[in-house]
């Protein structure tokens, strides 16, 4: 049934190279095993590479909130290819809960690829905008010097607030909005952390 | 061309040859295509969700796409069950369904509903067409994904736009998809295959555990090959059933809940089980941690996020079950497993099957007269509820695609439309020459009893067997068994008296009270040429034995509604708990690291 019209000898095409499998079975998560089955809580963070196409998001976000995953934080993006979008994802959940995510994520026709980032050697950044209301001008100054510290840009400047933008790992971000807590912050936003692996393998 | 001219010339080109649906404002152009042309059956129904459930029983008795449509709003929300069931069950089938003009979408227009949203987490994949023009790609890829792979539903909603626009250019159908997302399955590892003959070499006691994979697969052949190469019995799920033929030697019937307890009793005891196109559903396996408790496991599945899902498997086989099972047939040297076997054939004889055949008529003795004379060459839909467990045990459909049951979502009301498809499948060339019965309770019956008329109307002969307990005969013996008898909503007393609902849709209606009435009125219903309702007025205390209790194991295996159990083999209870709290604490890692020390070579990138 399944080979009618020839279809399936056809249209088995290359794009296999991106699958890992494992023991012949395709799989996201290397440790240990093929179907690795233990309790441990970790934060796991993947990479969706999907189609530039509508409902998209939704189909991948129900794969999650439909075994009650939360997601810890979220980034899409266009990339180098315009037909393909990016999807970095943050998650909390066990191996075995993962992995059955990764291979529901992987039956997702949209979904080119998934690639766990488990054991892989990132750069990984998190962009912030923070807005604080100043009182004064030694606030403002106060606020400048923090920014230095943390290499972080002042991007808008009024009588009453200022604004800034602060790049890096989730724990500058966090640590530079410890420092901020005696102010007063009227807004803040933070993109989610997006992720390339270092040196030339391609994710 | 207009879109609704090149959506019919497409799926023509995929082999449709019925469309099972009802009309409505946003289809009207597709409707009125329909009616312009000969080469596809156009089957009005009376519920899109009686279309829907026909689509799915045309697919799983034909192996082909079945194909359904309906309007926009409630036309869609109606196929969404059947939907959901196609999805539960692996039904390779095609949904239409028509959508208000594009530029009302998203402004609550009349009759306006976010089809592709709410069908999301029930589909296969799904489209939403923009133009006319990607009308032909899209019925190329929904037909595509919908039956490779592991089968299932492909939505596609249609705009009224979409239908009435012209097509640009000339009508083209595309030679073949490009999907680089989807990649239906990979040949198997050959060190899998090893792995899995090694495994097979060094079992005593194996099991073969097969389900709707074998029959999705149209591997019946080819199990067969295995099973008697290797001298293995062979038990099949509900789903299963028809994939091997009951009363061959080597069957084990059913197992699970419902299932025959040496079927039960040998999964117990099995040193290896072969399963083969399963999910170790929790029907089958209770609590999957106590099941088979001294096996190890082969798990052949096309879905890769099926392998090691419920229960570990010592050796994962991602791939076509067809395929698969040629290559373990041609890998392992012959086997007898004599002591087993006996062992088995022993526990069949000391625990078949029974019921009393004395008081009120006994519905498994309806089934055994209907089994008998079709000789189980019959296609056989059923029901959900007690009368489907019964059929399912006392009918051994002797081909496969022959036992069409809701298993996965339980829905009842898909009997007899899921007949109703069956039997266009038989009518369209596809199985000729079959009769096609449905077994129904008369609560099922009533959910989509309004089929008659399009049953009649088209002259789609079936055979319906009601089993008529006034109740809700499976809900009854739960509240029976876990409630105290407090019977709360199961009475179905004033039923409508089913024969002359028959006669009312101006078709042939029996009613049967006893057991000497049985044969005469199955025969009477086998040479009647059209429809037929038989109403049997069944026994409403008899229930569903043997019993393994929800969630629980073999041990609380109980044969008749006395409550007793039977003495078991093999680990007892005890020891499983002790085992299953040592499994808990050892790493998987490790458990797992065993199989891949031998595997290591299997690591490979494709
Ligand atoms: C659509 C739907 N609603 C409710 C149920 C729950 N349910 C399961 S079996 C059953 C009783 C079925 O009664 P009947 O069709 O008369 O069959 P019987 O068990 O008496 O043979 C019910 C209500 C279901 N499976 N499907």
């Amino acid at each position: 049934m399944s080979q009618q019209n020839g279809t399936i000898a056809s249209n088995v095409p290359a794009q296999s190279a991106d699958m890992v499998v494992e023991n012949g079975v395709p799989t996201i998560i290397s440790a240990g095993g093929v179907n690795v089955m233990s309790g441990e809580e970790k934060l796991h963070t993947i990479s969706i590479l999907v189609e530039n196409r509508p409902g998209v998001l939704a189909r991948v976000s129900h794969v999650f909130a439909r075994r009650g995953f939360n997601l810890e934080s979220l980034a899409v993006s266009r990339t180098e290819d315009v037909t393909v979008s990016r999807m970095t994802v943050v998650v909390a959940g066990d191996d075995e809960q993962f992995k059955q995510i990764g291979n529901q994520l992987f039956k997702l026709i949209d979904v080119i690829k998934v690639i766990d980032h488990t054991r892989d050697d990132l750069v990984g950044r998190e962009l912030a905008l923070i807005k604080i209301r100043i009182e004064n001008a030694q606030m403002r100054g106060e606020i400048t010097q923090l920014a230095e510290l943390f290499r972080a840009n002042i991007v808008a400047v009024d009588p009453e607030t200022v604004m800034l933008e602060v790049t890096g790992k989730a724990d500058k971000v966090d640590a530079l909005q410890k420092m901020l807590a005696p102010y007063e912050i009227l807004e803040l936003v933070r993109t989610g952390l997006i992720v390339l692996t270092r040196g030339p393998k391609q994710t | 061309m207009d879109g609704a001219e090149a959506l019919l010339e497409s799926l023509k080109r995929e082999g449709v040859d019925a469309l099972f649906g009802i009309s409505g404002g946003a289809i009207l152009p597709i409707y009125d295509a329909l009616g312009k042309q000969q080469d596809i059956w156009s089957i009005l129904t009376r519920h899109e969700q009686g279309a829907g459930h026909m689509a799915e029983g045309y697919a799983r008795a034909t192996g082909r796409v079945g194909c359904c449509i309906g309007t926009s709003g409630p036309g869609a929300t109606n196929l969404v069950t059947a939907i959901t069931d196609a999805y539960m069950d692996s039904t390779p089938t095609v949904f239409l369904s028509g959508q208000v003009h594009s530029a009302n979408i998203g402004k609550d227009a009349f009759q306006e509903c976010d089809t592709f949203g709410i069908t999301m987490p029930i589909v296969k994949h799904s489209y939403l067409v923009k133009k006319s023009a990607d009308i032909p790609r899209v019925v190329k890829e929904a037909f595509h994904i919908a039956r490779t792979g592991r089968p299932g539903p492909v939505l596609i909603d249609l705009p009224k736009d979409v239908t009435e626009g012209m097509l640009p250019g000339e009508y083209e159908y595309p030679e073949s998809v490009n999907l680089r997302g989807y990649q239906p399955f990979a040949p198997a590892a050959t060190e899998q295959i090893e792995a899995a003959a090694k495994l097979i070499a060094e079992a005593k006691q194996p099991v073969l555990y097969v389900g709707n994979g074998i029959n999705a697969a149209d591997a019946a052949d080819e199990l067969m090959r295995l099973a008697e190469k290797l001298d293995i019995p062979v038990t099949t799920t509900l789903l299963g059933r028809g994939a091997f033929p009951g009363g061959h030697a080597l069957a084990l019937d059913m197992l699970g809940m419902h299932g025959t307890a040496y079927a039960n009793w040998a999964i117990h005891e099995a040193d290896l089980i072969i399963a083969l196109g399963v999910r170790f559903d929790d029907r089958v396996t209770g609590n999957p941690k106590k099941w088979a408790p001294n096996a190890k496991i082969i798990h052949v599945d096309i879905d890769a996020a099926e392998l090691g899902k419920i229960r570990f498997a010592q050796v994962p086989i991602w791939g076509d079950v067809k395929t698969v099972i040629g290559q373990i047939t041609e890998k392992v040297a012959p086997k007898k497993h004599e002591v087993w076997n006996g062992k088995l054939a022993q526990w069949k004889k000391d625990a078949p099957l029974t019921y009393e055949k004395t008081g009120k008529l006994k519905p498994q003795f309806v089934l055994e007269e209907i089994a008998r004379a079709t000789k189980g060459e019959a296609i056989m839909t059923t029901d959900v509820g007690q009368h489907q467990m019964w059929a399912a045990q006392y009918y051994n459909p002797k081909n496969t695609r022959s036992f069409i049951t809701s298993g996965g979502l339980g829905t009842m009301g898909y009997g007899y439309p899921a007949a109703i498809g069956a039997k266009v499948g038989c009518l369209m060339g596809h199985r000729p020459d079959t009769d096609v019965w449905c077994i129904t309770g008369d609560g099922s019956f009533q959910m989509n009893i309004q089929e008659l008329a399009t049953g009649v109307l088209y002259d789609i002969p079936v055979k319906i067997a009601v089993l008529n307990n006034s109740s809700l005969g499976m809900v009854r013996q739960w509240q029976k068994l876990f409630y105290s008898k407090r019977w709360s909503g199961i009475d179905l007393a004033k039923c409508p008296d089913f024969a002359k609902v028959a006669e009312a849709y101006s078709t042939t209606g029996i009613t049967i009270n006893d057991y000497d009435e049985v044969a005469d009125a199955v025969r009477a219903a086998q040479k009647d040429p059209g429809t037929v309702v038989l109403n049997f007025l069944t026994d409403a205390e008899e229930d569903v034995y043997p019993m393994i209790p929800g969630g629980k194991t073999i041990h609380d295996l109980v044969m008749d509604g006395s409550g007793k159990t039977v003495p078991v083999g093999g680990m007892k209870k005890e020891e499983v708990e002790a085992m299953v709290e040592v499994l808990e604490t050892a790493t998987a890692s490790e458990y797992a690291g065993e199989w891949n020390d031998d595997l290591k070579s299997g690591q490979q990138k494709i």
